[in-house]
């Protein structure tokens, strides 16, 4: 009977709180909220979830959930439900890639009225990140954090094979110190070679465009097998087999991460992200390290750009207080209150100019905040390589074949690694590839 | 009178089956609609999803476009080395899966103390999540630092193997291989107990060794309990995805089937395109599935005759 009772309860409940969610648009009374955020499982966020209760405590009415995801997972899962109008999220984490395309499919809201107030301070965001989030001066999602690439190694291993690094070195000059100072037990360098457009071809794809090469010319024609692009992915493979780790095709960031800690590799080039973990108290690597600038060829700078940001889905249900949460998540409030509660080597770099200026967390990070900060105002999202690109971003062909030409090409570059193919098989394969791409934007 | 009560008898038994027949066809009709809604419907939107060109990233651009996207599909050139990855990983892995099957059953097959226990065990991997499978394999055994396969081959003085890079199609023979080996198992198992003790009692008794009657009588004995499990693991393992999604991300020839669909749909995003290959695998595997259980039900109904 009891449990009767209760079911009947709850469904009443049920049907009462239905009824609520779908009014809630409507009407203008303030009522109680709940907000479903889909974010990526990286450290930065997990920090932002265990905060949210600051955020619900200012705010009464409004509860935050948060669903974490591999980052593939989530890019999947928030797709179809942005692309379908599902609605399931009112805020989303999506990355500089997906930002300017969903903008201009009309998926998100325009933020650009919202952020005007003085308290916020949108002039703050660094701006080669603000402008890759923009469409015709529309801003469609707020960083959450960003990054560029740097070259990380390990001192004490360096100096003791006698060499040095430049603050600017060329790939040239990584090779070499990674062949001097291999040894059975440490690798020289850890590259990326695990398949995925985001995993191997994020750091491939600036060594191409440090060799001179690029995906495509300014009509959209593929140059995946062209001189530029073969040398720079025979390069990284001779890299590989000469001086790199074993097994790479397993690697990517959190394996590289792992060896550099374990003093299994000597140096590593990848996201600037990464020192804040690498200098982390509970690291075995904390204070070895000495950061660089990506290794270049023939451009002045190499590294990526990158930024993990929130936005919210133009048909949430939710729009106003979802607006109110990411405000709060990358304001200048929150960078403090990370700093206080969890310290400050934690605050989300690269997305506010004022977080490099805070005393205390340039003390905690001045292993590498000031090249991050420098690297990333360095960076040329517009025309990275050494010739103009009709499309902005970096490590990425903002196109939504994108994925799927980074992907196969990955897997032929990953087969070519192996040694099941040569470069030039690998590449001649992937130039159909993209070349089919690249004919849909012509 | 009487002559009208024997003539309604029959009539009235009748319609007594009658109404339990209309009775009992009424009761399953929910559950046949149930089944019809949740197995035809998503296959039909699948078959018109196939005629559509649509990109979830392209919301403006989705129009009905005939066959193209089957015409993609045999053109592009994936289905070719897709459906012999299939086949390769498919049937090696069911090979190499019922030869250890046989083996271990036929080690279970006897009195022992913890043989319950023992078989337990051997059934674990078969009850593993495969997903979660493929993960403890990634890590503890294929890694190329702390490995434990790589620990094996160093205390031989062996270099260790960069498993994932130099031989994917390998590791996820032998993963595979592993998670199906129980299953395998227990069916033979299941072959071997129903053995008649009368019959090897006198092949002993006619002075066979242990070799020759396992090969002259267990061997054509089990013939039918192979031929099941040979059946239903490779209907079960031609939707293999979970090592390649994990492990080897469809480099090496592991891009079987469902990863390549899978790599449609959820990288591609190319909803149409993704249908496309649905349909076509679909068509492939019943062509598999219908010669698998024609010879499946040709093994239950011939019984013990061959």
């Amino acid at each position: 009977m009891l449990l009767k009772k209760r079911t009947l309860t709850l469904g009443a409940m049920l049907g009462i709180s239905a009824l609520a969610l779908s009014g809630c648009s409507a009407s203008n009374e303030v009522k109680d909220v709940t907000l479903t955020v889909a974010t990526v499982n990286n450290g930065n966020m997990v920090d932002m979830e265990s905060l949210k209760g600051e955020f619900e405590k200012a705010n009464p009415g409004i509860k935050v959930n948060f669903q974490v995801m591999e980052e593939g997972d989530l890019r999947s899962a928030v797709t179809a439900d942005v692309a379908n109008a599902a609605g399931q999220f009112d805020i989303v984490t999506i990355g500089a890639y997906e930002v300017p395309q969903w903008g201009a499919n009309g998926w998100l809201t325009d933020l650009t009225p919202d952020l005007q107030d003085a308290a916020y301070d949108v002039e703050d965001i660094l701006p080669p990140v603000r402008s890759a989030l923009s469409v015709d001066g529309k801003q469609y999602a707020v960083p959450f954090y960003g990054e560029s690439s740097i070259l990380m190694y390990n001192k004490e291993i360096l100096d003791a094979a006698g060499v040095t690094i430049s603050n600017n070195p060329t790939w040239q000059e990584v090779a070499e110190a990674a062949k001097a100072v291999k040894t059975d037990e440490t690798a020289g360098i850890c590259l990326r070679g695990k398949p995925g457009w985001g995993d191997l071809f994020a750091p491939l794809t600036t060594v191409v465009q440090t060799f001179g090469g690029a995906w495509y010319d300014m009509n959209w024609d593929a140059q995946v097998n062209s001189p530029a692009f073969t040398e720079a992915v025979t390069f990284y493979k001779d890299l590989l087999d000469e001086a790199g780790e074993a097994n790479p095709v397993d690697y990517s960031f959190n394996e590289c991460m792992n060896a550099l800690k374990e003093g299994k590799v000597a140096m590593w080039y990848d996201a600037s992200v990464a020192a804040s973990f690498l200098e982390a108290d509970d690291s075995p690597v904390k204070g070895k390290l000495a950061y660089a600038h990506a290794p270049v060829v023939k451009t002045k700078e190499s590294g990526w750009l990158w930024s993990w940001n929130l936005a919210v889905p133009a048909n949430t249900q939710h729009k106003d207080a979802a607006v109110k949460f990411i405000k709060w998540a990358t304001s200048k409030e929150y960078h403090n209150l990370v700093g206080n509660k969890l310290g400050w080597s934690k605050v989300p770099p690269g997305a506010r100019i004022s977080t490099y200026e805070i005393p205390e967390y340039k003390e905690a990070a001045k292993a590498y905040a000031p090249i991050t900060l420098e690297v990333m105002n360095a960076v040329n999202p517009v025309q990275p390589g050494v010739n103009p690109q009709p499309w902005t971003g970096i490590q990425y062909v903002a196109i939504p074949e994108f994925q799927e030409v980074g992907n196969q090409v990955a897997q032929l570059v990953a087969d070519a690694i192996a040694g099941r193919k040569t470069v030039k098989e690998a590449l001649d394969e992937g130039q159909k590839i993209a070349q089919t791409a690249g004919d849909a934007h012509k | 009178m009487m002559a009208a009560k024997t003539a309604s008898v029959p009539a009235v038994k009748h319609k007594t089956e009658q109404r339990k027949v209309r009775l009992s066809r009424a009761l399953i009709l929910p559950a046949l609609i149930f089944g019809i809604v949740l197995t035809q419907i998503p296959f039909l939107v699948t078959i018109y999803f196939s005629t559509l060109n649509w990109n979830l990233l392209k919301p403006t651009e989705v129009k009905f476009a005939w066959f193209d996207n089957y015409l993609a599909v045999f053109e592009k050139g994936d289905l070719l080395p897709a459906t012999i990855s299939t086949v390769a990983i498919t049937s090696l892995s069911v090979i190499f899966s019922v030869i250890l099957g046989l083996l271990l059953a036929v080690l279970l097959d006897r009195k022992f103390r913890g043989q319950a226990f023992a078989r337990t065990l051997l059934i674990t991997p078969f009850l593993l999540m495969p997903a979660a499978a493929s993960l403890i394999w990634k890590y503890s055994m294929f890694d190329s630092n702390v490995g434990i396969l790589s620990w094996l081959l160093s205390t031989f003085g062996l270099p260790p193997i960069e498993w994932t890079t130099d031989m994917p199609f390998v590791v996820v023979v032998i993963m595979l291989t592993w998670q199906y080996t129980p299953f395998m198992m227990l069916i033979l198992l299941a072959g071997l107990q129903s053995q008649s003790k009368e019959v090897l009692e006198a092949s002993s008794v006619d002075g066979a060794g242990a070799w020759r009657t396992f090969q002259w009588i267990t061997l054509p004995h089990l013939r039918q309990y192979v031929e099941i499990s040979v059946l239903l693991g490779t209907i079960m393992l031609l939707q293999v995805f979970d090592p390649i999604a994990i492990i080897t991300k469809g480099t090496g020839g592991t891009k079987t089937l469902s990863y390549l669909l899978y790599e449609r749909a959820f990288v591609g995003l190319n909803v149409g395109e993704a249908a496309a290959y649905g349909v076509v695998t679909v068509a492939l595997t019943i062509i598999v599935a219908t010669i698998a259980l024609r010879n499946l039900f040709k093994v239950f109904m011939d019984g013990g005759e061959r």
